[in-house]
């Protein structure tokens, strides 16, 4: 679409930005993907939602969306997370681009906290909104002190930390925003994602992106770059694992989301990924609960389920 | 705006829609530099004033404005008009030191200054570095060079003409102190490819 | 149900359109005019102004109204549109000895040229609910007096003459930092941490500077003034290359004066730590120049000990559009993480009960 008419009809530059700040972001941007891992400083800006709700990935998508993309937004796998649909409709007016629900069809996709199940292609790029970009932030507060353990490639920190709760617990306790090491290099987070989601980013055909629009850092993960879970040998990195498959579309080796179903232990399993779910069952696929359309799905009393 | 005005009857026009063809230009680029090897279309959209290619000037305003800084390589430098030109649409601030620039134009890659004379960003932050955008003959001809890293599934390839003989050289030492170093962008009619820091490069 | 797997636009929509209906209240009460909030809570569009970083009473009226009197909710309206507008270059230096005075006192001299002008303050008021207010009893008019004619030099200026306080070290015409434009790193300097200070949450910066006055990070501070009125703003156009006025901006500045005992470099000399804000608001000034002083250590040769001299600790969390973004994104869907807490959880007490198990066999 003409960007002048959508500026006319929105009173805002297309994507919201103004180009002088999409510039500044672009530059991040190019810096990021050229220093793989690394965290590139920003001017992030105020947006028009809450620092901390994703405005470091929003920043990230106005800067890099076109008129011919088409974004699908996620919050927790879902396309209809509150969130997640406030963001959506952000760009559906803002830049009147199209908007999908549907992994395969999107060129960019928005994520908090989930890395689609469904394996991303060259054409896609994902942006992860970030809360806390710093990966030795807990365990070393100073900016200043981070930054040199940056430089000096120095992440003893993180291994003595990894390794003292497996001296404490048998196993590493770290379940989710895992920490990894990017090209060989920078050791980085990959967000709130389930550790689940972690062989994902690994030599992923799609570009990655990551906006922290409070801390004012972007960084990348180039397509085809190696990204390795930090582990020991004798304690190598594992995934989560779930005991049943999706109670809906019976898939398994997925990331499920565990609902509750009544006060008295129900509970089912079910995709976390909402639209790969959603495909499945389309195609025929069915789990546990799918003859019943389950109680959070509709407003009739809530189903029995089958406690697991 | 009327100072503008004034200037723009001697002055060639920049984007006809600038929102549009900046973010297209940046894709191109972002593509470019996320998969080292690859070429992909860049529709200028533009005339820029000789030296200065279209394809030059449309990824200096695209990424160029007054809050970065800019090193015209000297066939550049030596035209007023170029000079004028740049500075008219991006505000950008030209500096006269390799060193103290976040953008190279370059249009005689040949008589191109050493990679180590450019901003080299420090360990603490090495995205304060310069990033080079070069004007090549072409981009599928000439020295073919065999590329791995980053960006890259296997191996990726590309051919650039010119290429002197010095540069694959130059880029070892250049990937060798990585994360410091210079990202390298080439833009040929109407195509752009790049070579970011990360990639190392072998002539095949 | 909150994470409404379809429908969560309509739920979304439906609940703006409930916020609104409560934001007006009961349709037989008047609706609230901005120019009302402008006029009659001026201190609370002060606030805003000043948090926001933008002055324009009218808008942060707006903002209130809108808020329906969060004021930090307000302060972020402010923010977001302040980062849309264009920026033509940094203002003169305001020159606060100028200032159109409505209230200057000083706690360091009993009387001083200009004298002690108590203005429009709440100080000795006796905090009892006033009646009166509610009954909308029109006040009596306040005594006038022509304008002081007689010049109102800053207090500091007049240390600075003895040479007792230490020398302001203007920088002449450098760039002044801005941290909207430029990703702060540290160490910051004082222009940055002053700007990052004067946009910084008030109840932060009050609570940091108390605790400078119990003994964290002790500043030996003296109110040396404080001063509330409006002073002219100045730009100077590039094309132009001379200031012209912007218009007049109400502000108050406090002068804090801090003893000093010197070092090896610099003899015995008063310090300084700078408070200046958007509208009347002495207490966010005098509390700004307490933590300024404080954030000042290093360059005094000082140790760091305390919260309030703590440069990243300080500038880091200060604003507070970031840190009510941040604390408020805990209500956002955390699902998936807490799966994966979950299953830890449920595996690690699963390993705990497994070796009671086997300590009590090992005890049997």
């Amino acid at each position: 679409m003409n960007a002048a008419a959508n500026a006319q009809s929105t009173g805002y530059n297309f994507a919201y930005l103004d180009e002088q700040t999409k510039r500044m972001i672009r530059r991040a941007i190019l810096k990021a993907i050229a220093i793989p891992g690394y965290q590139v400083p920003f001017a992030s800006r105020e947006m028009p939602m809450p620092y901390g709700w994703g405005t470091g990935g929003v920043q990230v998508t106005a800067a890099i969306i076109g008129p011919d993309d088409v974004l699908k937004v996620i919050d927790q796998g879902s396309d209809d997370t509150t969130n997640a649909v406030s963001i959506r409709k952000f760009f559906a007016k803002t830049a009147g681009v199209e908007t999908t629900t549907e992994t395969k069809r999107a060129t960019i996709i928005q994520t908090r906290h989930r890395i689609p199940e469904r394996e991303l292609t060259a054409k896609q790029t994902i942006v992860f909104q970030v809360p806390i970009p710093e990966p030795l932030r807990f365990l070393e507060p100073r900016e200043t002190e981070t930054r040199k353990l940056h430089a000096l490639a120095d992440y003893g920190l993180m291994h003595v930390k990894l390794y003292e709760d497996i001296a404490r617990h048998g196993h590493i306790a770290t379940t989710y925003d895992y920490p990894v090491e990017v090209a060989g290099r920078y050791v980085m987070n990959p967000s709130p994602t389930p550790k689940f989601d972690n062989p994902k980013m690994d030599m992923s055909p799609a570009l990655q992106l990551f906006g922290a629009g409070r801390e004012k850092r972007i960084y990348a993960v180039p397509p085809f770059t190696k990204v390795r879970s930090l582990d020991f040998e004798d304690h190598p990195f594992k995934v989560q694992t779930f005991d049943t498959p999706c109670a809906l579309c019976g898939v398994e080796n997925v990331y499920l989301d565990e609902v509750v179903l009544d006060d008295r232990g129900g509970r089912m399993f079910v995709c976390s990924d909402s639209d790969f779910c959603e495909e499945r069952r389309a195609e025929g696929h069915r789990g546990e609960l799918s003859g019943e359309e389950p109680a959070f799905l509709k407003t009739a009393p809530a189903v029995e389920g089958e406690a697991t | 705006m009327s100072a503008s005005t004034a200037q723009t009857s001697t002055i060639a026009t920049g984007f006809a829609d600038p929102v549009i063809a900046a973010q297209a230009n940046f894709h191109a680029a972002m593509t470019a530099l996320s998969r080292p090897g690859t070429v992909t279309t860049l529709s200028a959209g533009l005339i820029a004033p000789e030296p200065l290619t279209a394809e030059l000037a449309a990824v200096a305003l695209t990424l160029a404005d007054h809050e970065t800084t800019l090193w015209l390589d000297p066939a550049l430098a030596a035209s007023a008009e170029v000079v004028a030109y740049l500075r008219f649409h991006t505000g950008v601030r030209i500096v006269a030191k390799p060193r103290d620039a976040a953008f190279a134009l370059v249009v005689d890659l040949a008589g191109m200054p050493a990679l180590s004379a450019f901003a080299q960003g420090t360990d603490e932050y090495p995205d304060r570095s310069t990033t080079i955008i070069a004007a090549v003959q072409s981009l599928d001809a000439g020295r073919h060079l065999e590329l791995a890293g980053p960006g890259i599934a296997e191996r990726a390839s590309l051919s650039l003409d010119p290429w002197p003989s010095n540069l694959t050289a130059e880029l070892a030492a250049n990937r060798a102190q990585f994360p410091r170093g210079i990202d390298l962008v080439f833009v040929s009619a109407g195509r752009v490819a790049a070579l970011p820091r990360t990639t190392s490069v072998s002539e095949g | 149900m909150y994470v409404a797997v379809k429908g969560g636009e309509g739920a979304i929509d439906n609940a703006h359109a409930l916020l609104a209906h409560e934001r007006r209240g009961p349709t037989h009460i008047a609706d609230l005019a901005p120019e009302q909030i402008e006029s009659q809570l001026a201190l609370a569009v002060d606030r805003v102004m000043a948090e926001g970083s933008l002055y324009d009473p009218a808008l942060a009226a707006l903002a209130i109204k809108q808020s329906r009197g969060d004021l930090i909710e307000a302060i972020f309206l402010v923010r977001a549109f302040r980062t849309t507008l264009p920026r033509f270059g940094a203002s003169q230096p305001l020159d606060t000895s100028a200032m159109a005075i409505e209230r200057r006192i000083s706690a360091t001299f009993k009387d001083l040229p200009g004298g002690q002008v108590l203005g429009p303050t709440f100080d000795y008021t006796h905090r009892l609910i006033d009646f009166m207010l509610a009954a909308g009893v029109a006040p009596p008019p306040p005594v006038e007096a022509p304008a002081e004619t007689e010049p109102t030099p800053r207090v500091t200026d007049l240390l600075d003459g003895e040479g007792l306080i230490e020398a302001e070290t203007a920088t002449g015409n450098e760039d002044v930092g801005d941290l909207t434009r430029t990703p702060l790193d540290f160490p910051a300097n004082r222009d940055l941490r002053l700007q990052a200070l004067a946009r910084g949450d008030e109840g932060f910066l009050l609570a940091l500077g108390y605790s400078t006055q119990r003994g964290y990070g002790r500043t030996h501070p003296f109110v040396g003034e404080i001063r509330f009125g409006e002073v002219e703003a100045e730009f100077v156009p590039e094309e132009l290359g001379f200031a012209v006025p912007l218009g007049p901006v109400a502000v108050t500045e406090c002068q804090m004066v801090n003893q000093f005992h010197g070092s090896a470099e610099v003899p015995p000399q008063f310090t300084r730590g700078y408070g200046l804000v958007f509208g009347q608001s002495e207490r966010k000034a005098m509390s700004m120049s307490l933590v300024d002083r404080a954030l000042r250590t290093r360059e005094f040769g000082e140790d760091v000990v305390a919260p309030a001299q703590d440069e990243e600790f300080v500038l880091s969390h200060c604003d507070n559009v970031q840190a009510t973004g941040f604390v408020e994104h805990l209500k956002l869907p955390h699902y998936v993480d807490f799966q994966a807490e979950l299953g830890l959880v449920r595996q690690m007490r699963t390993e705990y009960f497994a070796r009671q198990e086997e300590l009590k066999e090992a005890a049997e």
